[in-house]
């Protein structure tokens, strides 16, 4: 057994892949005093006071860029929005420039949430002084996504260790399902990913994981089952011959959870297609989802990242 | 008197007719090697070890070099032309790269033939084949009397133009390929791009069996591809990035060996990086099929593992593929599937590279770094001896494009490289190419091109 850490090795987080799991125990425990921190009636702690973060949205968000922005203002950070649409993004200027002129500006760290991979790196490779956050890059990582998955399963379970974890569905497009594989192998979790072989990244296998192609042999036994969003926007047509037929094949109904053992939890990264990977009887079932339940933990596992990167970093360097 | 006049004037038109000109096709008539007028010089080049596998030759001796052409390889050579004294370091025949985009006309912001033709030279090649995929493209023969005009003004080395399969590289409609060998083409290729109409192949390779020279083929089906910018593989789903699986390359390597057997014409794979496509051409070759390959030096030092770092120098197509791969292509090298050693020398300007790994152009420069990494990564690391080395360079290039050169028989080309296997470097960030894309900058790498002699005219010199 590895010693308790207390602090994170990198002025960023660029993925989980490059975290141990001291670290990932680390945000998690903080994530828990921030959660106490949103049930008060003054939310708010002056960790971050004086410290400028810049998030830097190149792609649509709903959920994580106003996750970040609240976690953000509760550690009473100054907080900016960057939006691609209506910047002078439009007119051709790249991310390099982009960054270099917002980096002119002094902030202490920037939340970045961008299409192409490796984004967040070539941006933390660039600037040695400011801490960057990815925010989700691609298919590639969703570090605060995985991170907010794992603090709901521990909260809710009181383990990650021997969990039965079952991701289902467009796991070939999805950055969550790549930073929960690596942080819920880290952690010793038991991974079952499952959907079509369409959906299939090849020698998915050798990230530990056990791929099944059959959604009822995919839930048998699992603890937690993680339904993905199918990402209509990034695929063309011949990933599965229809929307219907894949709700009939790996949709998540009320009849096929109910296989399923006692006291199962239903997750979704969000956003929902109803009536396409998850039906809405399970996805709005209290017994079971905590769809919700990650939003709202959402904000204490970013306010513990910002604070272990931006306050602590800062303060013990 | 009028009858006189007619007849002259007859005489004058009969002389441009078709018929007439199809009789000089009918002769393949020979590359152009006095690009270089200057190039005719005389050199002696005293107690080098020569290895010139072209005669299973391997000692130290003398080269003279009188009027452009090697007059005599011996020892002790008595002579009072101008001496090299290359003490201590091994001379070869001249390198020849089959495989450089020198991206003039039309993209002289990332190369021209001066500064590509430097960088040749700074690597030990004294002649490389410019690719047709220029703006606009090679695909007539007004385009190659520039190349071939421009190379005998600013080029250091030799330049064998190849001209496009097709018009426009579109892939439809042949280009006209006799006139483009008459110009001075060597070799026809859409490289770039695969020709991935099946009958437009078939065509091209019967046309290109008349003329005597190779079809090289691009090979990658970009249905398959669907936008991938890098192996497809563990490495790619790991970092969530759109796969190039190599059953693409494979797909249409074995259409066009199928294509090469049905025609009889030569097919010459570029850039093969896959083990699917190394045992289609050692089966096909077994099987009498007139098809030659070559591979870069970056498919076999480097593997998708590399990506890791995001880094868009690491970014070409064929992308580094898989280690499995590399050892493939590797076994290739040594048993003698593969023919040459082809730099595929992409060179792309910093602001294109300098964005987001998808974004970036696919393409890697190489000619000043092959024979380096070559010879640290597959002499030092024993995979083959110097002299295969040397054929992979220079000979077997010479042979498969059935060009002048590859040898130091009396009688070749003056063209020799001078190498210091001695030497170790670091590669740096600045290169004769007016590009700096290298994948291999930073990397600490053995043997070193000393001196690069073209038809006796020494053309670089490492000070």
């Amino acid at each position: 057994m590895r010693t308790a850490t207390s602090a994170l090795r990198s002025k960023d987080l660029l993925g989980i892949e490059p975290l141990t799991p001291e670290e990932i125990t680390l945000i998690l425990d903080t994530a828990e005093g921030f959660k106490e921190v949103s049930e008060r009636p003054v939310k708010k702690v002056p960790a971050l006071r004086g410290q400028l973060v810049i998030n830097l949205f190149m792609e649509a968000s709903t959920r994580t860029r106003v996750s970040f922005e609240i976690a953000e203002k509760r550690l009473s950070a100054d907080t900016l929005n960057f939006a691609a649409s209506g910047s002078a993004v439009e007119k051709g200027e790249t991310l390099i420039d982009t960054a270099d002129n917002l980096v002119a500006m002094h902030p202490n760290m920037i939340v970045i949430r961008h299409k192409h991979p490796g984004s967040p790196k070539m941006l933390a490779d660039r600037y040695e002084n400011i801490s960057i956050v990815n925010a989700g890059d691609g298919a590639h990582e969703h570090p605060t996504q995985a991170l907010l998955d794992a603090f709901t399963i521990r909260e809710r379970l009181g383990r990650l260790q021997g969990v039965n974890v079952t991701i289902v569905g467009d796991i070939k497009y999805s950055r969550v399902v790549r930073s929960n594989v690596h942080l819920l192998t880290k952690m010793n979790a038991n991974v079952t990913l499952a959907g079509p072989p369409t959906l299939m990244p090849v020698e998915v296998e050798k990230m530990g994981v056990r791929v099944v192609h059959s959604l009822d042999e995919a839930i048998e036994g699992a603890d937690v089952v993680m339904m993905l969003r199918i990402q209509l926007e990034r695929q063309g047509k011949l990933s599965f011959p229809s929307l219907r037929e894949y709700y009939n094949t790996f949709g998540l109904t009320r009849e096929r959870l109910r296989r399923v053992k006692e006291g199962v939890l239903v997750m979704h990264p969000g956003p929902m297609n109803r009536g396409v990977e998850i039906a809405s009887e399970v996805a709005d079932d209290p017994n079971v989802s905590v769809i919700l339940e990650q939003v709202t933990n959402g904000v204490a596992v970013r306010m513990a990242v910002l604070y272990l990167l931006g306050g602590a970093h800062a303060t013990e360097s | 008197m009028l009858a006189a006049a007619v007849l002259a004037v007859f005489r004058l038109t009969a002389q441009v007719r078709p018929s007439a000109a199809q009789a000089k096709y009918r002769q393949y008539p020979a590359p152009n090697t006095q690009h270089l007028g200057a190039n005719t010089m005389n050199l002696l080049i005293t107690g080098a070890r020569v290895v010139d596998p072209s005669q299973q030759l391997d000692a130290t001796l003398d080269i003279l070099i009188e009027d452009g052409t090697i007059a005599k390889v011996d020892s002790n050579i008595k002579s009072n032309v101008d001496a090299f004294d290359a003490t201590g370091l091994v001379a070869t025949p001249g390198f020849i790269d089959l495989h450089t985009h020198l991206r003039e006309p039309g993209q002289e912001h990332k190369e021209t033939i001066a500064t590509g033709t430097r960088a040749a030279v700074a690597g030990g090649y004294t002649a490389v084949c410019a690719m047709a995929n220029t703006v606009p493209p090679n695909d007539e023969r007004a385009v190659t009397e520039m190349v071939v005009a421009e190379s005998a003004r600013n080029g250091r080395c030799r330049v064998y133009p190849i001209g496009a399969v097709s018009k426009g590289l579109k892939g439809e409609e042949l280009a006209e390929l006799a006139d483009l060998r008459a110009a001075g083409c060597v070799a026809v290729s859409d490289d770039g791009k695969p020709v991935w109409n099946a009958q437009l192949m078939r065509r091209a390779l019967e046309y290109c069996s008349m003329l005597g020279m190779p079809l090289v083929a691009h090979e990658e089906d970009a249905n398959l591809n669907e936008g991938g910018v890098m192996h497809e593989g563990y490495v790619s789903t790991l970092l969530g990035m759109r796969g190039i699986p190599a059953a693409s390359e494979e797909t249409l390597v074995a259409r066009d060996v199928i294509l090469a057997k049905l025609t009889g014409a030569h097919v010459h794979i570029a850039h093969l990086s896959t083990a699917g496509a190394v045992e289609a051409v050692r089966r096909a070759r077994a099987d009498g099929v007139k098809v030659t390959c070559e591979v870069t030096p970056h498919h076999l030092a480097l593997g998708d593992d590399a990506l890791r770092s995001f880094s868009t120098n690491l970014k070409m197509n064929p992308p580094l593929r898989s280690e499995m791969h590399r050892q493939a292509i590797l076994e290739g090298i040594a048993d003698g599937t593969v023919d040459a050693i082809a730099t595929d020398h992409a060179p792309h300007h910093f602001d294109e590279k300098n964005v987001e790994f998808d974004l970036a152009p696919f393409g890697v420069i190489g000619l000043e770094t092959a024979f380096a990494v070559c010879y640290d990564r597959l002499v030092q690391a024993k995979v083959i001896d110097l002299a295969r080395l040397v054929d992979l360079l220079s000979c077997g290039p010479a042979r498969t494009f059935r060009l002048p050169g590859g040898t130091l028989r009396p009688g070749a080309l003056g063209d020799v490289t001078l190498l210091d296997l001695d030497a170790r470097f670091e590669v740096g960030r600045q290169f004769h190419s007016k590009a700096s894309n290298s994948p291999f900058i930073g990397e600490t790498l053995q043997g070193r091109v000393a001196a690069t002699i073209v038809g006796g005219a020494v053309k670089h010199r490492k000070p």
